[in-house]
């Protein structure tokens, strides 16, 4: 078999053992002890030709239900939204995707000023000052988030309320294990963080309150009156927001947030069975010096032309090694890409008019679907492009029921919140079309 | 000659767009009938106004101002910047891998967690360990969560008196700050004269606190630790666990497994070995294998097949919990997935026969004209050191920007920490004889100039579109993004 990837000849290699005085290959590996030497072959598959792997990973895929075959409601902290060919394009140029962090700058200017491109833009959605060059994903950047809280406050409660995303709350409760941290959750009461509880469990040992907006279970959260609750014991307000929702939404920066993260993934990143996403972090400009990650700033070269460098990095690992708040060295570099492309595209006036589609698609999704009797909505708050609806059933039941009739059903709330029997979160994104909705409903109608 | 490139929201006009939405088919709402007053925004994010073709145009300047690995050999130590196959790229878009939702159920995702499970196989079988968890999202969250399995074995034996994590002086920065988030202190323990640990040392620092001893085999110097079954004893006889840091996996595919070596984690970093691409920093992805001992700890779920076909469990009573949102980077796992099978088992060895050959053939050409700490023999990596150069006035930060006027991405420079002006040298499998030689070429050269005309080094790089940046100014005073006026 041929392996189109291995370039070295019989002839060059008999050259290459010829300049180094050896006979074989072997011989370089005689360094590792005898009973070391793996003897075998790989318990691996065969290798594949190009055409038998193209039809094997075909089929493999093709056992997967995807968006385009099936109406998805799902959403639950990744969503299928509008992504503009051009976005796919500029990632598939390959000087930007076989690269590495930029490193060599002289030879990376594309990259670092892609990526300040968009730390400015997330600064400008979010209404901060400072953003850094991205992370894993929206979920573990918020346990960051609550790490760099406790640096700065030299305190180690956290609160977090109930109504963030389940994932991000575990995955907080691992990272939270390695550094230490005491996490609170804060009940919720009406499907938003309980105001009362929080302002009980704040005090001065409270490193940061930690909330999402719009939440978990899709419904816009009072950030003005959890700010000043965050504030008054010295702690720091995190708030992890849905970017999209931002082109309607006053962003968490003008409500006096310190942290503000999320992720990017609605913005041109497709869902992709829940990643690679793209976390992103934004802070205020007092708190630029403890951000993780790389961040890219603007200087000069020799010649007074302006360029982009790698700074900021004594905070970083490769600098501080065991004194660094973060371990994080891989970023999201090529989905940060991704979705500057995208709100380029989407510009000024898009975010806006795309905010606004899926504000009008979800609202009339959600009176349209309490119609059906058997179905309330389960909460009355104001939300943006996900609710959560009462069944008179189990989700799982009218998830496989839909799923026969082309349609992937909404998240089960019970799971996580067993409260809330029978309840299905709902996504309407700007990809749904007033069809479908109705097609769901009528499908509900014959269920509950 | 420099030439500056103008910023996209300096391209911007007003009314100009780049985006195409459909007029909403539901009736409109009233925003501020949905929404209070006090939470909807006023001012709208300044987000650029360009064409389409603005749009393509600006990219494409900017990917011209940016080098690959298809633009041009990458040597990066420790980074393995090997030939990304584009065969990768294509499946990983498939609608059936890129149109899924995470918690789509079970068996509407049969075909992606059938990849999933048979990739956790592979790599079990690939670093000789029993266990597999995918959910990690790069080398580092590998190494957190590799620790936070070792935190939790030891604590449910009741042994909480181990505090200290090990790891060599020439480890990569990234296990000393992982020991540090995982709620450990780290502990250096030297290398020899040989450039491998020091096991008389290790005897010393090793103890009742240790919790683990993490290493990288072959080391960061591109050694072998030869002494890996007499290191792994020591740590084990102390009570504590092996971390395997697989960043340099790349030398060893079919040839020795961690596993053998007396691992009991290994984290691998898939954009590394698996050719799944850097893009520019990320993403990456760095799964996780452990011992049976270890298994109770795993990040929940874990692919497993069952009579009804394949799913997600959650039968891990010990487990330190989740590490990363949703099922880690699929859209990676699918490239990986995807080289492996084009490789086999024949292929994934040849790629380490011929990194290491690489490696020894370029340390051997060069010998002459730098120094060679340890000239014997090395594996998929080597390091030069540019003392010799420094005596005439040229540092190896200055030889790196010299090797960017041949269109080649420098060495990892400055590490590992114990070499001076170390220069670390990466070849990869996937670069031809001929590219081996220009870059041999390109570095005698480098050496001659440094002896008769330093001075060219010393200003270079000569042909880049900037030249060098000020980074000092750019950390003292800096300027992290555009404002509007």
């Amino acid at each position: 078999m041929n392996f189109r990837y291995l370039p070295m000849t019989e002839s060059d290699r008999r050259e290459m053992l010829q300049v180094l005085g050896r006979d074989s290959v072997d011989q370089l590996f005689e360094d590792i002890p005898e009973n070391l030497r793996f003897k075998g072959r790989l318990n691996i598959p065969e290798g594949m030709s190009e055409p038998v792997l193209t039809r094997h990973m075909k089929r493999l895929a093709g056992k997967n239900a995807s968006f385009d075959q099936y109406t998805s409601f799902l959403g639950a902290g990744a969503y299928e939204h509008y992504i503009p060919s051009v976005v796919n394009h500029v990632i598939s140029r390959s000087e930007f995707y076989t690269a590495y962090t930029p490193y060599q700058p002289e030879i990376s200017q594309g990259e670092l000023q892609a990526i300040f491109e968009f730390q400015s833009m997330i600064c400008e959605l979010t209404g901060m000052e400072v953003a850094n060059s991205s992370m894993y994903d929206g979920v573990t950047a918020l346990a960051e988030a609550a790490g760099v809280a406790s640096a700065v406050s030299r305190k180690k409660k956290i609160l977090v309320s109930r109504t963030v995303h389940p994932e991000a709350r575990f995955i907080l409760n691992t990272q939270a294990k390695g550094l230490g941290l005491d996490v609170q959750e804060i009940p919720c009461r009406d499907g938003v963080t309980d105001i009362d509880a929080l302002k009980a469990a704040s005090d001065a040992d409270t490193a940061a309150v930690i909330v999402q907006s719009p939440n978990f279970l899709g419904n816009v959260e009072d950030l003005k009156q959890i700010e000043p609750i965050a504030h008054t014991h010295k702690g720091l307000l995190i708030v992890s927001a849905n970017p999209i929702s931002l082109g309607v939404l006053k962003p968490p920066g003008e409500y006096g947030a310190d942290i503000v993260v999320g992720d990017a993934q609605p913005m041109g990143i497709p869902v992709q069975f829940g990643g690679p996403h793209c976390g992103f972090f934004a802070v205020t400009k007092k708190l630029m010096r403890k951000v993780p990650g790389r961040i890219v700033g603007q200087t000069q070269d020799e010649n007074g032309v302006r360029g982009f460098v790698l700074t900021l990095q004594a905070r970083e690992q490769h600098i501080r090694r065991e004194k660094a708040t973060s371990n994080i060295c891989s970023n999201q570099a090529l989905n940060a890409l991704a979705t500057s492309v995208w709100m380029i595209a989407l510009g000024k006036k898009g975010i806006q008019e795309l905010a606004k589609l899926n504000l009008n698609k979800a609202h009339y999704a959600k009176e349209r679907l309490s119609r059906i009797s058997g179905v309330q909505p389960l909460f009355n708050h104001p939300f943006f492009n996900e609710f959560a609806l009462q069944l008179n059933r189990p989700v799982s039941q009218v998830n496989r029921k839909l799923f026969d009739r082309g349609i992937i059903g909404g998240y089960g709330l019970e799971q996580d919140y067993p409260e809330w029997k029978h309840s299905m979160l709902i996504a309407v994104t700007d990809m749904r079309t007033k069809e479908e909705i109705d097609e769901l409903a009528r499908v509900l109608e014959g269920l509950v | 000659m420099s030439e500056a490139k103008s910023l996209i929201f300096e391209m911007s006009q007003p009314g100009r767009t780049a985006y195409s939405l459909p007029e909403s088919d539901v009736p409109e709402v009233d925003v501020s009938g949905v929404l209070p007053e006090e939470m909807i925004r006023t001012s709208p994010a300044e987000l650029p106004e360009v064409s389409e073709l603005d749009l393509i145009r600006h990219y494409t300047e900017l990917s011209r101002r940016n080098h690959g690995i298809d633009n041009g050999f990458y040597p990066l130590g420790s980074c393995t910047m090997k030939y990304n196959p584009k065969i990768n790229e294509d499946v990983a878009r498939y609608p059936g891998f890129a149109h899924i939702h995470p918690y789509q159920p079970e068996e509407t995702v049969q075909g992606a967690l059938q990849l999933m499970y048979e990739l956790q196989k592979d790599l079990a079988a690939i670093t000789g360990m029993d266990r597999v968890t995918l959910q990690p999202a790069a080398g580092a969250q590998g190494e957190w969560t590799g620790l936070m399995m070792i935190k939790a074995y030891h604590e449910s034996r009741g042994d909480t008196k181990r505090y200290k994590v090990i790891v060599p002086d020439s480890a990569h920065g990234t296990n000393p700050a992982s020991a540090t988030v995982a709620g450990f202190e780290a502990v250096t323990v030297q290398s020899n004269e040989k450039g491998l640990v020091s096991v008389e040392d290790l005897k010393q620092v090793v103890g009742e606190d240790t919790a683990a001893l993490m290493l990288t085999n072959p080391n960061t110097l591109g050694l072998f630790e030869q002494e890996i079954k007499e290191i792994a004893d020591i740590v084990h006889q102390a009570g504590g666990l092996l971390y395997y840091d697989g960043a340099n996996a790349n030398a060893i595919l079919g040839k020795s497994r961690p596993g053998d070596m007396g691992f009991d984690v290994v984290h691998l970093n898939l954009h590394k070995t698996f050719t799944t691409p850097h893009g520019g920093g990320g993403p990456g992805s760095g799964p996780v294998g452990v011992k049976d001992v270890l298994v109770p700890f795993l990040p929940a779920p874990v692919v497993e097949k069952g009579d009804q076909g394949y799913f997600f469990s959650y039968d891990f009573p010990k487990s330190i919990g989740r590490v990363k949102g949703f099922h880690g980077n699929f859209g990676m796992l699918v490239r990986a997935y995807t080289y492996i099978r084009t490789m086999g088992p024949d292929g994934l060895r040849r790629v380490s026969e011929d990194a290491v050959l690489n490696a020894n053939y370029l340390m051997k050409r060069l010998e002459p004209y730098f120094d060679v700490p340890y000239p014997e023999v090395c594996k998929h990596e080597f390091v030069l050191s540019g003392n010799r150069q420094k005596k005439e006035g040229v540092r190896t930060l200055d030889m790196a920007k010299r090797l960017l006027d041949f269109g080649i991405h420098p060495p990892t420079v400055y590490f590992p920490l114990i070499i001076e002006e170390c220069m670390m040298i990466e070849p990869t499998e996937t670069e031809s004889k001929e590219t081996l030689d220009r870059f041999i070429e390109a570095m005698i050269q480098i050496a001659k100039e440094a002896k008769e005309s330093p001075e060219i080094i010393q200003e270079a790089p000569h042909n880049t579109q900037v030249s060098r940046l000020d980074e000092v100014t750019a950390a003292r005073k800096p300027i992290v993004r555009w404002h509007k006026n």
